[in-house]
């Protein structure tokens, strides 16, 4: 059937292109100079010009006013997270307005000074003023993203060992994380992938002598006190990985053989930014998507998809092989209490291991 | 130097003693069928670039869904029609390799590198016609090795265009890291030789070659382009050639240059003391160089085809220079850009924001300085112009938000998501197409002696032109959502669930996008046979190569090669009754050469 088919289509192609070719022999015929653009087509092409404008136009105010609530933009979870946003809003207007002006430079003057038989254009080939400013102007603003950047830059990859932050490593592998705590005495206990003894329950390399890893606690969910710094120090067992953490403005590569960090400060906990009215919105948006989803999904006699509910979440945003797109943890942010409860409930890493 | 070639007479060239088929159509030594068959190759590696892009675009539109067109095309690769999440990374890595290296590299430059210095400069062939013969098979053999690696048992290489190891490294950690990679090694490294050899070539045919009164200041800004982008070719891509043997080494030779302290699969490797950060350094010292080797030619075609096509000398034309002169120089120095949360010391993020920020300026310069050149012109709106105008377009909407992602505090958030792939497919996948496409339209009478017919050209124009930005405009918004790329699915996050209608919207333009390139297939291929015959300078051009006859020659001009006396851009000068003055025209008496 499928070659039938097959056959069939090659067929139908072989006649398209056939029918194609006498419909261009046609168009041959005319003057020797009948594929050059004439006064008609400089006019058509002139207005499609305008029109193309108005198109570009068109589709930015279609995707600000559908998809530019941005919720990654807005609504950030950490410490820095405000001046980042700032920053990139500054940098989105400023591209926004000399975008919508070079844009129409170009297309109006395409429009406007489109050829016409026995005009002729303007022998104009230099002007250094001209080209001053428009060197000297972006100098100036690109030197003042330069500089609000590279201070927004250092604010945040500069960890201040002086607020103590907790520390967390994130441990990567195909295709899950890990999170380790430093427990009670907020040092990690050295590890290396050489000593993973998957048997004795191991699972991170932890040196069993090193007494700093003794109080090691590790989970599969990331649990964070709100309102203290972190500094998580990521590593990798195979492959490169990427620690996104995108409501927190944060993100850094997990490279085998080194071990990287990041720093930040949660402001917000989860719970009270499930209460938030923007992401209330996008929560309802969601599930109604899901709702509808699901009922596609129950014709067919599968399961109906979950509920939506909010959560701060971990991605992998490093290709790092088949499963790359279901590499993830959920975080949560809560209150000092809560996480104190929850760190206790854990099992310190000396009585996890099988001796 | 083909200085024998000098005797022959115009006449002979049909009955030439010494040309069989093998020499005239497969093993030339012609720059001019040089060129053609770079374009051919090149064009055939689109076709299949672009359709793996459809593939893997309906896979991330409707997810998990059977199509007849996987059943057809992927095989045991999708059973009972559902893409496989290993061949689904696959054609996002070859069809970034293909798209980048084979069409836009090879496919641009060596097309029209190939085809214009000599014919620009006034020259006879290249300086070596022999390396250029072996620069092309070099090329031809490397791609049937890449086309080869795709049928291989446990799949092509599938570690992104980067092929950053470990991923690419080690055979366990992915299916297509075991012989798919070791082709993808050996496909690129010959790609890298090739590539060598032609950027050789043009340097010493440009510097070399000249014809009398062709000075630097009166080159052409293609040749310029060209001879600058061979130059970065020339210092980024053997480093691109270490790191591929580097990790040939790490793979089959027991090296650790890229590896350290790795656990996969319940098993300690022995690799020790290497680092894949190291790797990362090595690849964008090319890898961001490479962007600009895809840019520049196409930024000189255009400004070739905007002043033929406005009827006016291209503005600034030392700014255009200059300006060149900088992104190749800056090019050099802001690889990290692409490594600011690698792991490297956050000091050098704060170098490479500042030093990327720059390249901004003569891009900027370069925008101007064509929109100034549409400026009260005489607009002939060739199909290359519209695409000229096109690459302006698409070059500032994706230049621009590159001062977000060059800016080191921004890119934490925006690195490796959708923001990126918009940004770098609009400034430099789009704008080099467009560029390639510009040149295809504009000098195929030169190549092929005929003329393309124009409304197929249109329609080719504008529904691309919208396609283009019917793709890629709403993916910054998906980016700025927060959606990595990359991702098989996004079914695993209901989080991003409210952006699978973009993705569809994305899809059905990038469908109607591909489809929208048979046009130019079809006129491409019937144009060869059924096109109007060519007059000798159809776009009233002023560039050398429209003084050679329709009919190719070797050696290119039948009697002696012209002197240039002008620049290439005295279109509309005042004093002349026609609006275009060819470069090999004496200055009238009184006449003063612009100054410039």
């Amino acid at each position: 059937m499928t070659t039938f088919l097959t056959i069939l289509v090659v067929l139908f192609v072989l006649v398209a292109v056939w029918q194609m070719m006498k419909i261009f022999d046609l168009a041959q015929i005319g003057a020797p100079e009948s594929q050059i653009a004439t006064d008609k087509d400089n006019r058509m092409n002139g207005y499609l010009m305008i029109g193309f404008l108005i198109f570009i136009y068109a589709i930015t105010i279609v995707c600000f006013v559908k998809w530019g609530d941005l919720p990654l933009l807005s609504n950030s979870a950490s410490e820095h997270g405000p001046q980042v946003d700032n920053l990139m809003i500054i940098s989105l207007v400023l591209i926004f307005i000399v975008q919508t002006i070079t844009q129409f430079l170009l297309h109006y003057f395409a429009f406007k000074y489109k050829g016409e038989k026995g005009k002729k254009a303007l022998f104009y080939a230099d002007n250094n003023t001209l080209e001053a400013i428009w060197t000297i102007i972006p100098v100036i603003v690109l030197a003042g993203l330069i500089i609000y950047g590279l201070f927004t830059w250092n604010e945040i990859m500069n960890v201040d060992k002086d607020e103590d932050p907790l520390v967390v490593e994130l441990y990567a592998q195909q295709f899950n994380w890990k999170a380790r705590y430093a427990g009670d005495d907020n040092v990690l206990g050295m590890a290396n992938v050489r000593l993973i003894d998957i048997d004795r329950a191991n699972i991170l390399g932890l040196d069993e002598s090193d007494p700093n890893a003794q109080d090691d606690v590790i989970t599969t969910e990331l649990h964070l006190p709100v309102g203290r710094p972190v500094l998580f120090k990521m590593r990798s067992q195979d492959v490169l990985h990427s620690a996104y953490m995108p409501h927190f403005r944060a993100q850094m590569n997990c490279v085998p053989g080194m071990i990287t960090q990041f720093s930040f400060t949660p402001t917000i906990t989860t719970s009270e930014m499930r209460q938030n009215p923007d992401i209330v919105t996008k929560v309802e948006n969601i599930n109604n998507i899901r709702v509808e989803n699901s009922k596609a999904l129950v014709a067919k006699g599968e399961d109906a998809l979950e509920p939506y509910e909010f959560d701060y979440l971990l991605l992998c945003n490093k290709i790092c092989g088949k499963s790359h797109y279901n590499m993830q943890m959920k975080i949560i942010v809560e209150t000092q209490e809560e996480y104190d409860a929850w760190i206790k409930e854990q099992t310190v890493f000396a009585n996890a291991i099988t001796k | 130097m083909s200085t024998n070639h000098d005797t022959h007479d115009h006449d002979d060239h049909g009955h030439h003693h010494k040309e069989t088929f093998v020499t005239k159509y497969i093993f030339s030594q012609d720059h001019k069928m040089i060129a053609k068959q770079y374009l051919v190759t090149g064009t055939i590696m689109g076709v299949i670039g672009v359709l793996m892009s459809i593939m893997f675009r309906m896979q991330i539109a409707w997810p998990e869904e059977p199509n007849v067109l996987f059943e057809a095309l992927l095989g045991k690769w999708a059973p009972d029609g559902v893409m496989d999440a290993d061949i689904y990374l696959a054609l996002v890595t070859i069809h970034g390799t293909i798209m980048v290296f084979f069409v836009l590299t090879a496919g641009l430059s060596g097309t029209f590198s190939n085809l214009l210095i000599p014919l620009q400069i006034g020259a006879r062939d290249m300086a070596s016609g022999f390396l250029n013969m072996v620069s092309y098979w070099l090329f031809f053999l490397s791609s049937v090795i890449m086309i080869i690696s795709l049928f291989v048992e446990a799949g092509p290489a599938a570690a992104g265009w980067t092929i950053y190891p470990p991923l690419s490294a080690v055979e366990m950690a992915q299916g297509g890291s075991g012989m798919g990679m070791t082709l993808w090694l050996v496909s690129m490294a010959i790609f890298i030789a090739s590539s060598l050899l032609g950027s050789l070539n043009y340097i010493v045919t440009v510097i070399n070659l000249r014809t009398k009164g062709m000075s630097m200041t009166r080159l052409p800004l293609t040749i310029w382009a060209f001879f600058v982008t061979a130059i970065i070719g020339v210092i980024s891509f053997p480093v691109l050639l270490s790191a591929a043997l580097l990790l040939i080494m790490d793979r089959s030779f027991g090296t650790s240059f890229f590896l350290s302290d790795i656990f996969i699969q319940g098993e300690v490797l022995h690799y020790q003391g290497g680092s894949p950060v190291l790797f990362e350094h090595l690849f964008w010292f090319l890898g961001h160089p490479e962007v600009y080797i895809v840019l520049l030619p196409a930024l000189g075609i255009t400004s070739e085809i905007i002043a033929t096509n406005s009827r006016k000398p291209i503005f600034g034309y030392r700014a255009m220079v200059a300006s060149i002169l900088a992104i190749a120089f800056l090019s050099t120095i802001v690889w990290g850009h692409h490594m600011f949360i690698s792991g490297m010391n956050p000091f050098l993020g704060s170098v490479f924001t500042f030093t990327t920020l720059l390249i901004a300026i003569p891009s900027a310069v370069k925008s101007f300085n064509y929109i100034t050149t549409l400026w009260k012109g005489n607009l002939q709106f060739n199909p290359a112009m519209l695409f000229s105008i096109g690459l302006v377009s698409t070059f500032i909407t994706g230049g621009l938000t590159g001062i977000i992602l060059g800016d080191s505090a921004l890119d934490i958030n925006v690195h490796d998501t959708y923001f990126v792939v918009a940004h770098f497919h609009l400034v430099m996948g789009i704008s080099a197409l467009y560029g390639m496409f510009a040149g295809i339209y504009h000098w195929y009478p030169k190549m092929f002696g005929r003329m393309l017919n124009k409304n197929l050209g249109y329609m080719h124009f504008w529904i691309t032109a919208i396609c283009a930005y019917g793709v890629f405009f709403p993916m910054h918004f998906i980016g700025m959502a927060g959606l990595p790329r990359r991702y098989y699915t996004n079914s695993n996050f209901p989080l991003f669930d409210d952006l699978s209608d973009v993705n569809v919207i994305i899809t059905v333009f990038a469908i109607i996008g591909g489809i929208a390139q048979i046009i130019f297939l079809y006129n491409f291929f019937a144009s060869m046979y059924f096109g109007k015959k060519a007059t000798q300078n159809p776009w009233k051009s002023n560039t050398l190569e429209w003084t050679t006859p329709v009919e190719h020659i070797h050696g290119n001009w039948p009697g002696e090669i012209p002197h240039v006396h002008r620049w290439a851009y005295d279109y509309s000068k005042p004093g002349h009754d026609v609006d275009f003055v060819p470069q090999d025209v004496p200055l009238k008496e009184g006449e003063e050469e612009l100054q410039h």
